[in-house]
């Protein structure tokens, strides 16, 4: 099995007409991924990579049955096409856009509550490589041949880091359930947390790779549900361990970026809640490599 | 993106929050012009610079006649102002403010923030004000009041109040203060804010409440937006060759280190130093040049890092999705041609078109170190570093 996306996924691309959005939807059909239409205001109607184009979401998903969106929307649009989303019931959206105002996701966050948790749309994204289930299907615009089918997942904030992870696993013939990017903006549509909750419910995942960056309070918020909840292996890295400190302007942001900012606290707070840390980026597939015989050969616990 | 105090307050005058009248001046002729063009008999006159704690460090400085502010803007024009906030080589002052100055009672604090863990708007206030804030919520975080905003429906009255109630105002200022609070957020929210800090908040003998100090912080992906607020960008206050790396869409941080680094992605970027350093090395720079890198921006990043002098080796460690490896290339194959790089030069290609960013490069016959991974590309930089420079072929600089 997978998280989030597998072959039966039907996906549909807002902003299917544009060049991105045409250059990886093509990609993303080539790879194997089920996509079965797009959404470009005004150009409903219309056949697109011999797909029917839609002018709105809620039209697609009756037409077509879609439960999945991949978004290639320009910032100024992109909060209002994640609304849109949501309010068709999708249940899920992956927004790669780079540039989005953060009180626009603010917003788009607040609105996705509206609706009961069962039928909450997941956001991933925005500013992500997106979600690959190596065999099955692709969401995004990664390198798709770098992934191999097998028993880990990813999780990473950072896109070229996740592609790194998942390139040193194959070097040593380690393959991947899921891999997903939850990008590097202030505000994402879901965190680490959400994706270890799924990877931990998934059969087929036998650890997770969690890749982290300096900044917010995702990391240390994942590590503490890790210890409390996951019965398996989680690897870590947080990347920025040489980062300067920040510039600054004024005092109001250190009041509330308490504690637990820097790469080298959050990578002190993985490993005091049980999780594996990587010693160096090159070192991302060796300790999966560890991990993995370690629990292959000792009978499990729990 | 960061603003002047005057602009905030500019920003924050047109949502109602009361300043002070001020002008600003370039010289010590128009600051002395503008003291007298604004009338009273005490003046404060203000260096401008994109950080704070400039009252310890001689950067505000009260007069009471023209004279003394001609002599106290001489005093700040063309020299850099080093506060505590600016790190040891100060902040160049190239304009100063020059504000009526008033008596008054009390000092607060009122701060608006993009809180990441709470992903809402925060309004935190203190009756502790003009002092470090830092200070005060380590030692009495009880004396912090912080007010979480729905973003559904934006700061509300009440909460505007309870603030000004629990600053222990009277009622007379409350009303002033709910007025200058709703404003302050209103220009946070309007204007895609990320941060604005009014310290001190002041009240007067008379009741007014007067935004005395502002600094704005800004979304810099709200800016296309607000393209008057996009143009109150001062990039003397910059670091110049970041700013001029975000003139071309790459994103450059100098350090002290000597391997020039040239990434794609931020994390990536940040892991490759970590890398080298792990490795025994020490980074130049953090260098993303994003995605869609075309061999214009591979050349113009070369160009970028080439500028720092202390650079002994460069590693580009490119992880291709959206990019293409042909692209780079390309892109760094006419950088060593047309620059000539006297430096040695590790390439590490991966993702789209690896094979045939691989070829273009071995096929070029250019003395280019390949690496196929991670680990070799950081040893092999961090090889290159510690050997005696060399030149590479092409034109020199």
């Amino acid at each position: 099995m997978s998280i989030l996306i597998d072959e039966k996924t039907a996906v549909i691309v807002q902003g299917f007409t544009g060049d991105k959005g045409t250059f990886h939807a093509r990609e993303m059909i080539a790879y194997g991924t089920r996509v079965v239409g797009g959404v470009t205001p005004g150009k409903g109607g219309k056949q697109h990579l011999d797909r029917p184009v839609f002018n709105t979401v809620k039209e697609a998903v009756r037409a077509t049955g879609a439960t999945t969106s991949l978004a290639f929307v320009p910032p100024a649009f992109a909060a209002d096409s994640l609304m849109e989303a949501a309010d068709a019931g999708l249940r899920l959206v992956c927004i790669i856009t780079d540039g989005i105002p953060a009180q626009d996701m603010m917003r788009v966050k607040r609105y996705l509550m509206r609706y009961p948790r069962e039928r909450r749309t997941m956001v991933v994204g925005p500013n992500c490589a997106g979600i690959i289930s190596p065999g099955k299907a692709m969401l995004g615009i990664m390198p798709g041949h770098i992934y191999s089918r097998g028993n880990v997942g990813i999780v990473s904030r950072s896109g070229t880091l996740g592609y790194e992870a998942a390139a040193q696993m194959n070097a040593l013939g380690i393959g991947q359930t899921t891999s997903v990017g939850i990008g590097g903006d202030p505000i994402n549509g879901s965190s680490f947390l959400d994706h270890l909750m799924l990877f931990e419910q998934d059969p087929e995942t036998e650890a997770v790779v969690m890749i982290g960056e300096i900044g917010g309070p995702q990391e240390a918020e994942a590590s503490k549900w890790v210890k409390e909840n996951m019965s398996k292996p989680v690897i870590g890295y947080v990347a920025g361990l040489s980062a300067p400190k920040g510039r600054r302007m004024g005092h109001a942001g250190a009041i509330i970026s308490s504690a637990g900012d820097s790469a080298a606290e959050k990578t002190a707070i993985m490993k005091d809640h049980g999780l594996t840390v990587a010693a160096s980026a090159c070192e991302l597939g060796s300790t999966v490599a560890e991990v993995l015989r370690g629990r292959r050969t000792r009978p499990t616990s729990s | 993106m960061d603003i002047h105090e005057y602009q905030a307050k500019e920003l924050l005058a047109g949502y109602g929050v009361p300043i002070q009248r001020g002008a600003v001046a370039y010289s010590a002729e128009q600051a002395s012009y503008a003291a007298s063009e604004l009338g009273g008999w005490r003046w404060a006159v203000k260096a401008q610079i994109h950080a704070g704690a400039r009252g310890k460090a001689g950067g505000v400085k009260l007069c009471t006649t023209y004279h003394e502010v001609h002599d106290a803007a001489q005093s700040m024009l063309g020299k850099r102002l080093v506060t505590q906030q600016t790190g040891p080589e100060g902040r160049l002052v190239q304009r100063v403010y020059v504000e009526i100055a008033e008596k008054f009672e009390r000092e607060l604090y009122l701060g608006i923030v993009l809180d990441r863990k709470a992903e809402r708007v925060r309004v935190i206030a203190s009756a502790q004000g003009g002092m470090d804030i830092e200070e005060i919520v380590r030692t009495a975080p009880e004396a912090i009041l912080q007010i979480v905003v729905e973003p559904a429906v934006g700061l509300q009255q009440f909460q505007a109040r309870e603030i000004a109630f629990g600053l222990e105002l009277n009622l007379k200022q409350v009303s002033r203060a709910v007025a200058a609070i709703m404003g302050a957020y209103r220009t946070f929210r309007d204007l895609d804010a990320t941060m604005v800090e009014i310290n001190p908040l002041v009240v007067t003998a008379d009741d007014r409440v007067i935004a005395l100090d502002a600094k704005m912080s800004f979304d810099d992906n709200g800016l296309f937006r607000h393209r008057d607020v996009a143009e109150m960008r001062d990039l003397s206050q910059e670091d110049p060759r970041e700013a001029e790396a975000s003139q071309d869409n790459l994103n450059y941080v100098g350090l002290e280190g000597d391997i020039g680094c040239i990434i794609n992605g931020a994390g990536l970027a940040m892991a490759t130093m970590d890398t080298l350093k792990y490795a025994g090395g020490n980074p130049a720079n953090f260098l993303d040049v994003g995605g869609g890198a075309s061999p214009e921006r591979v050349a113009k990043a070369f160009r970028l890092v080439l500028s720092d002098a202390k650079v002994r080796a460069i590693l580009v460690n490119i992880f291709a999705g959206i990019n293409r490896c042909d692209w780079v290339a390309q892109g760094v194959v006419q950088a060593v041609q047309s620059i000539g790089i006297r430096v040695p030069l590790v390439v590490r290609l991966a993702g789209t078109n690896e094979a045939e960013g691989r070829k273009i490069i071995e096929e070029s016959g250019l003395p280019i170190i390949s690496a196929a991974t991670l680990a070799e590309a950081a040893r092999q930089a961090v090889a290159a570093a510690a050997q005696p420079s060399r030149a590479l072929p092409g034109n020199t600089r």
